[in-house]
């Protein structure tokens, strides 16, 4: 019990960050319409490509003689870089197709 | 300075985050949303490269990280532009599989980071780091394996498979774990080989999480595995105490558990059921037997019934997406509409193999938009419509949905083709769908069924059309 309230208090803003944050998720996307559940899932799942800044740091924290750290860093970023590239790159294409299409009517 | 520039590039990250989430929620403003908040990621990103700092020491090994991420860069753009739109649900998995692996890796470097400077875990604030360390590393594992399997089960290269006890085996797996997780953090220094075996346990379970899981179900774990990847980075955020991860991680993680608990509302299975009760899995051995004969119709038939029609609608399905019939569907629809027949579509919210899969298609072909209805709509629709054509779509028009309390798809709600006055069915063979139940709309003297491959039957019948 001790620990937990010890933590709480070393981490309160990052607690408010996180608690608000949840409401914020929630609030912004309960009224996507059916046919936005695609590009949202897509688009939701680019934005958790922000791992990569963790996989940036372990990369740049690594001692140059680490070479497990280096290689593993090096493969994470190369993920999380996929995962941020490619979940925008895909996104757009798909909510290209729905722009395109509103021009034209 | 430096860090107060990366704090504050961090915060128009989080904002750019929740702005792009915001915009992406609406069809006018989704693209410029998007857009949005991958700008705030490269803020934020850029920022971390050059201004990160701990106890005064920037970040090196410049050369590796700018190549990977060329590398990431790169790669990811051509699967990005390559991939067909039909094959968009698999490329998601693929892509949310990555992020998960990347902090679980994130995890596994910082553990070994403790490990080699020899550090205690004795005081509290330690424990609860390996705490928050253990935890990036197991839902970022089971995010990586079960987004791996999804997507070779999308791609077909991994059939539905329902292993005798899984369930059990799932619950050892998990209880494994917090044991492990227990025992790690009460060992006092890092140990590498029980991480290991760590990893292999979450590994596992996200294997056989979704291994039994079928078709219809895919889209509801896609969702929840992206949120999973989500929560990993929430602690990847708490670790370098970094706002940025930590806002990105946790609007994704909330909006994507409410995103899967809305897709499961819409087919009215509880999260619960998606996950232990293997829906594809089942044989379904107690649903209703279902008899009569299967009336098949002739090209010639099936054109003069939409030729003279005054209203038409087309019901697409995942055997469409397969095809890639959509934009065949589509000259059909213009040239039946140059007749002065009326076609809309009717969109249910599962069709396909994704939520909003159906839309994406058709908006690929250039179908208008006002022409989709969705299911409310479409239901109403139905009794005043002479002819429905289901291309490729079976377990949302299965009327057992509404009828049959002993089948595995009772409650969901599903389009009501039934009411319409003809219906005809595109389908390959007599396969069942993705729930593996029996159809009684295929039996019904109403229904008349066209066997073939979608586009290839919608082609035949185009030209027919014209001939007529």
């Amino acid at each position: 019990m001790e620990q937990v309230i010890q933590f709480l208090g070393l981490h309160i803003e990052m607690i408010y960050i996180l608690a608000l944050s949840i409401f914020l998720g929630i609030e912004v996307i309960s009224h996507v319409p059916a046919i936005l559940h695609t590009p949202l899932m897509s688009g939701a799942n680019a934005i958790h490509g922000v791992v990569i800044i963790g996989a940036i740091i372990v990369m740049g924290e690594a001692a140059p003689d680490n070479y497990l750290a280096l290689f593993l860093g090096f493969i994470a970023v190369v993920m999380g870089t996929l995962n941020v590239v490619g979940g925008f790159v895909v996104t757009d294409r798909m909510l290209k197709m729905f722009q395109n299409k509103n021009k034209k009517n | 300075m430096g860090v107060n520039i990366l704090h504050f590039s961090y915060l128009i990250a989080s904002i750019t985050f929740i702005l792009g989430l915001k915009m992406l929620s609406h069809p006018k403003t989704a693209q410029r949303g998007n857009l949005i908040a991958a700008i705030g990621m490269f803020i934020g990103i850029v920022a971390t490269i050059f201004l990160y700092e701990k106890d005064g020491n920037h970040l090196g090994n410049y050369t590796w990280i700018f190549s990977g991420m060329a590398v990431g860069t790169i790669v990811g753009t051509l699967m990005a532009k390559k991939v067909k739109m039909t094959a968009m649900p698999q490329m998601v998995s693929f892509f949310n599989g990555m992020g998960g692996a990347c902090a679980a890796i994130i995890s596994i470097v910082e553990y070994n980071r403790l490990a080699n400077a020899g550090i205690s875990f004795d005081a509290n604030t330690m424990k609860l780091e390996v705490l928050t360390i253990l935890l990036g590393l197991i839902i970022g594992s089971v995010s990586f394996a079960g987004s791996i399997i999804a997507y070779l089960k999308l791609e077909g290269k991994l059939g539905d498979k329902s292993l005798p006890g899984a369930q059990i085996i799932n619950l050892v797996l998990l209880a494994g774990l917090l044991v492990l997780i227990g025992w790690l953090i009460s060992l006092g220094h890092a140990n590498m080989a029980y991480i290991a075996i760590l990893i292999v346990f979450a590994l596992l379970y996200g294997i056989l999480f979704v291994l039994p899981i079928g078709g219809a179900d895919m889209p509801v774990v896609i969702s929840l595995l992206n949120s999973f990847t989500g929560m990993a980075a929430v602690f990847g955020g708490f670790l370098y105490n970094n706002q940025a991860m930590l806002t990105g991680g946790i609007f994704v993680g909330s909006a994507g558990t409410i995103l899967t608990i809305l897709m499961c509302k819409a087919m009215n299975r509880s999260l619960t059921n998606v996950i232990i009760g293997s829906f594809g899995g089942n044989k379904a051995g107690d649903a209703r037997e279902v008899s009569g004969t299967i009336k098949e119709i002739s090209l010639n038939d099936a054109a003069v019934l939409s030729y003279y029609a005054q209203k038409v609608i087309i019901v697409p399905g995942y055997g469409l997406a397969v095809a890639q019939a959509q934009h065949t569907c589509h000259e059909f629809e213009k040239t039946l509409e140059a007749n002065g027949v009326i076609v809309k579509y009717a969109i249910h919210p599962v069709a396909g193999r994704m939520p909003g899969h159906m839309n994406v298609l058709l908006a690929e072909a250039d179908v208008a938009y006002d022409k989709l209805l969705e299911m409310e709509t479409a239901n109403e629709e139905f009794a005043t419509t002479d002819l429905v054509l289901v291309i490729g779509a079976n377990d949302v028009v299965n009327p057992a949905a509404k009828n049959d309390p002993a089948s595995p798809i009772y409650g969901m709600p599903i389009l009501e083709v039934e009411l319409a006055k003809n219906i005809i069915i595109l389908k390959r063979g007599m396969a069942k769908g993705y729930a593996g139940i029996e159809n009684e709309l295929f039996y019904s003297d109403k229904t008349r069924m066209l066997f073939g491959d979608a586009k290839v039957s919608l082609q035949n019948l185009l030209s027919e059309v014209k001939s007529l």
